[in-house]
């Protein structure tokens, strides 16, 4: 007995322009019967931080690598769970806070791979793909630091 | 070679890529990164603590100690905050 044959897009953008989440699942989902979980993330700009009122941020990127970095993971969560579709949009420039930044799409026949998929994706989004945040607040203009939480969540996919 | 700098070590440096050439005994990204901070003061303040700096080789990450024999593209930025 062969196994079933499922096929997996996968989607990668970066771009300026917002995105439309229900758009991107239609786009996902259409004319297919075989998928009975998307999970959907997305990542917006907060105003308050830990220690100010963010006013902006703006998000640079390596283009080129940021690519085939976001790849290389998709390509590892299509290994790991039994996926039918990856989507991640992230975008770059200067975001008020409520604007969207990123959002990961994952799909499966079932609800857990769709789950852990994203949330894998997510945590290598923050820890590797290449993308810096500049904030603007009220004390001024400064580089985000690297928070060791997200080094820590990315560590647990980690296979020993 | 070519060196592209992001966020506050593109800042630093006070430009985003150029090209350079050094010289045969700098052989690894530790020692790229020695022979960039004694360029100006400009790249060793961007430099300043080398161990927080990351970097790629043509498109992906390596380790300090990775030889850069060969390499098209080496990038240098800090830890990343996407997402």
């Amino acid at each position: 007995m062969t196994s079933p044959v499922t096929s997996c897009p996968v989607t990668i953008r970066i771009q300026e322009d917002d995105f439309d989440i229900a758009r991107e699942i239609t786009v996902m989902t259409k004319s297919r019967t075989d998928i009975g979980a998307v999970v959907s993330f997305s990542g917006i700009c907060r105003a308050d931080d830990d220690s100010a009122k963010i006013a902006a941020l703006t998000l640079e990127h390596y283009p080129g690598m940021a690519e085939e970095e976001i790849r290389r993971h998709a390509d590892e969560a299509i290994s790991r769970w039994p996926l039918n579709g990856v989507t991640v949009i992230h975008r770059v420039g200067r975001f008020m806070p409520g604007q969207n930044i990123v959002l990961v799409l994952t799909a499966s026949q079932h609800r857990q791979a769709a789950f852990q998929a994203a949330e894998f994706l997510m945590d290598y989004l923050k820890t590797s793909a290449p993308f810096w945040k500049k904030e603007e607040s009220a004390t001024g203009t400064g580089w985000v630091e690297a928070q060791a939480r997200d080094d820590e969540a990315a560590a647990r996919w980690t296979k020993s | 070679m070519k060196v592209k700098y992001f966020a506050w070590v593109r800042e630093r440096v006070g430009k985003a890529e150029e090209t350079i050439e050094p010289p045969a005994t700098v052989r690894t990204v530790e020692e790229l990164i020695a022979w960039l901070s004694g360029r100006s003061e400009a790249y060793a303040y961007a430099f300043e603590k080398p161990k927080v700096i990351r970097a790629a080789i043509d498109h992906a990450h390596v380790k300090q100690d990775t030889a850069i024999a060969g390499a098209r593209e080496i990038a240098f930025f800090p830890p990343m905050t996407g997402g």
